[in-house]
């Protein structure tokens, strides 16, 4: 026991003494998780626009203000003309113009219906669509407001669409739930990866098999240093993620803080079986870095949904560890489920958990070569 | 019975053989040398003994123990140096020490009277890093590491390559000392004049066993007459005395060059004095020597190759 106290005092002590490692260990996942979660959105804010006021009436500029005010829009130019918008757009000054036509007001206030032109910046589709889609529910809004409907016209149908968890349709509810089990997953399985290939790539691991210290002590204690670090990491994402990118936590804080225990022994376990694998640290750091990085990011359901893809993908989908813990976060952090509803995701990580120790185990060598 | 015992043991990479058909034993509290130059299968040795590698064929023994069978006792009564220095760079002196205490499942008060002497040199350095050590420092660290166990057996594999001339003369002297604690210790080394400061020898080539015996009867059963020659100019001298019809062998040997004659002969000076002034040499001394256990190697290697007297130049230790 005392000498594997020693081992993961020794360990503690790799740790400490390596600036890289400790940068590793928790400047990349802070600036990351930010980076993801601010930086990797799809929602609008404040785009520029430009307004043509041909109407220059008073529901013209109702509607102005009520763009201007939404928080989505910021005005940028007031164009005189067509050329002017288009002098704008080919610039890249703005990425949305709003033409009042002439007889705008009157045609609204007579009529009760009236025309506003959109044009978008379709260069960057995505974005266009939906600063269209944005503006064109804010005007559609002061339309039905301000119209006096005549009594007959009989009744319409109208979908309401109610969006359940995620009314907002806030881009960090999907993102930093991602992001959060790909950081993880990353520095716990690299840092991993690498320590019992410098055992052998400096020499010690000979001396260290010469010696009455065996498998599991060894494996255990290169695991353990990093479970504790990895985990007060994970506090830190958690952390971020509800108090900078605004991510609710309706379920328990006790239930999501041991899932993430859960993944992370996950995720080192992985890193030692890579380690015991490899030869060199390089490989082991390569290794881990592409057979975790992408697969991760592709198919965990992070970035593309799992259910659109074909069923090969979906098979190899199952794998992968993040595809679990990014349910099990959304389903305790946005959705407020307990363990009754994520038992199944909370039995395969720990069967993989209890699997890939087995697998490291077995594969470190009691010999060399 | 033996401390160490290798019986017709043989190792190949691939089918490169590394080590061919070896057996000796090593006698408890015995200073046993493994002798040899590079590739000539030391360090294989080394690990079949320490139980790292699976020999191809052949049985072996340390401290009674089976290299294969009960591997684990082995690895509780041995203390292993490899090659390579194989201690942590970014932990203290004193960590690593006390580290490989705790592996062995001791503390460094329980047999700190073993590695006393030599920890005391390390001792104003013991906050200091032991990748920051010199070569010297490295190498003793390193073995009160492997002894910290108070093992049965010391297995040290070329510990003073790379080592400065007092620091390597001073680990001899301390192998000597811990000899004298009846530790057993087997040490490689491709240095020659090391080989004189062990009891018994093993002369390695290529994987095979060329003779085993003490450094004197190694010395004494050098056949040949044997000179030391100087002259002002080394080269030509070398080539000169390969050509002289007399001649049995040659090589550089530091500054002189090592003759061994075919024949012994009363005037056998005086004639090479003569042959190589007629050469055009000068400032020549010839004085007959006694072989060292280099000597005594490049011998041994020439019977068994046809051609001894191609390009051996030792380079001198």
């Amino acid at each position: 026991m005392k000498s594997f106290l020693m081992f993961v005092r020794k360990e503690f002590y790799h740790i400490f003494r390596d600036p890289r490692t400790l940068l590793i260990l928790f400047g990349m996942p802070v600036a990351l998780v930010t980076l993801f979660g601010f930086a990797l959105t799809n929602e609008i804010k404040n785009a520029d626009v430009a307004v043509l006021d041909f109407d220059k009436g008073q529901h013209a500029q109702q509607v102005q203000h009520r763009l201007f005010s939404s928080g989505y829009f910021g005005l940028r130019d007031y164009a005189t003309s067509y050329p002017d918008v288009a002098a704008a757009f080919r610039q890249g000054h703005v990425k949305l113009a709003v033409v009042f036509p002439v007889g705008f007001s009157r045609d609204l206030d007579h009529l009760g219906h009236a025309q506003v032109q959109l044009v978008a910046d379709a260069s960057d589709q995505n974005t266009a669509v939906s600063l269209v889609n944005y503006a064109t529910a804010i005007i559609k809004t002061y339309e039905q407001e301000h119209t006096k409907r005549p009594a007959g016209a009989g009744p319409r149908v109208e979908a309401v669409a109610r969006l359940y968890f995620n009314p907002g349709l806030k881009a960090a509810y999907t993102f930093v739930p991602g992001t959060m089990a790909l950081i993880l997953l990353l520095v716990s399985a690299m840092l991993t990866s690498i320590t019992i290939a410098r055992e052998k790539e400096t020499g010690t691991m000979e001396v260290l098999l010469v010696s009455p210290m065996r498998q599991l002590p060894i494996i255990i204690g290169k695991i353990l240093p990093y479970f504790l670090l990895s985990f007060i990491n994970g506090l830190i994402i958690l952390a971020l993620g509800v108090w900078v990118l605004d991510i609710p936590q309706r379920g328990s804080l006790a239930l999501l803080l041991a899932e993430t225990l859960l993944y992370i022994l996950v995720a080192l376990t992985l890193g030692v079986l890579i380690s015991t694998r490899a030869a060199s640290q390089q490989t082991a750091m390569l290794t881990s870095m592409l057979s975790l990085l992408l697969p991760t990011l592709i198919l965990s359901g992070f970035l593309f949904p799992l259910e659109s893809m074909p069923l090969p993908l979906q098979t190899v989908s199952r794998i992968i560890p993040a595809r679990y813990y990014i349910v099990i976060l959304k389903g305790i952090m946005i959705k407020g489920l307990g363990l009754r509803e994520l038992w199944r995701e909370t039995a395969v990580l720990a069967g993989m958990a209890g699997g890939l120790l087995l697998l490291a185990l077995g594969s470190l060598k009691n010999r060399l070569a | 019975m033996p401390a160490v015992e290798l019986l017709n043991i043989s190792k190949s990479y691939g089918t490169t053989p590394a080590v061919r058909d070896i057996s000796l034993a090593v006698e408890a509290g015995e200073l046993f040398g493994l002798i040899g130059p590079d590739g000539a299968g030391k360090t294989t040795l080394f690990r079949i003994l320490t139980t790292l590698l699976l020999a191809d064929a052949g049985t072996a023994t340390v401290a009674g123990h089976d290299v294969v069978r009960d591997f684990r006792a082995i690895r509780n009564v041995v203390g292993y140096m490899p090659g390579k220095f194989s201690l942590y760079p970014d932990l203290t002196v004193q960590e690593n020490l006390e580290f490989f205490a705790a592996v062995f499942r001791t503390t460094v008060a329980e047999n700190y009277e073993l590695v006393k002497d030599i920890y005391e040199q390390l001792a104003p350095f013991k906050n200091r890093r032991s990748g920051a050590l010199s070569g010297g420092m490295k190498q003793k660290l390193a073995l009160c590491c492997a002894l910290i166990h108070k093992p049965q057996v010391l297995l040290l594999d070329e510990p003073t390559t790379g080592v400065d001339a007092v620091s390597r003369q001073e680990f001899w002297h301390m192998l000597g000392t811990l000899k004298a604690r009846g530790i057993t210790i087997v040490v490689s080394t491709p240095y020659m004049d090391e080989a004189a400061l062990c009891e018994r020898v093993a002369l390695l080539q290529e994987g095979q066993v060329l003779r085993i015996d003490t450094p004197a009867a190694l010395r004494a059963a050098y056949p040949w007459p044997l000179y030391a020659v100087r002259a002002a100019r080394m080269h030509p001298l070398l080539q000169d005395l390969r050509a002289y019809p007399a001649a049995h062998s040659c090589y550089a040997f530091g500054e002189a060059a090592h003759l061994s004659l075919r024949q012994p002969a009363p005037d056998a000076a005086a004639r090479l004095t003569a042959y190589l002034t007629g050469h055009g040499h000068t400032g020549v001394v010839v004085e007959p020597v006694e072989a060292t256990i280099e000597d005594t190697f490049m011998d041994l290697l020439a019977q068994r190759q046809p051609s001894p007297n191609s390009a051996h130049d030792q380079p001198a230790q």
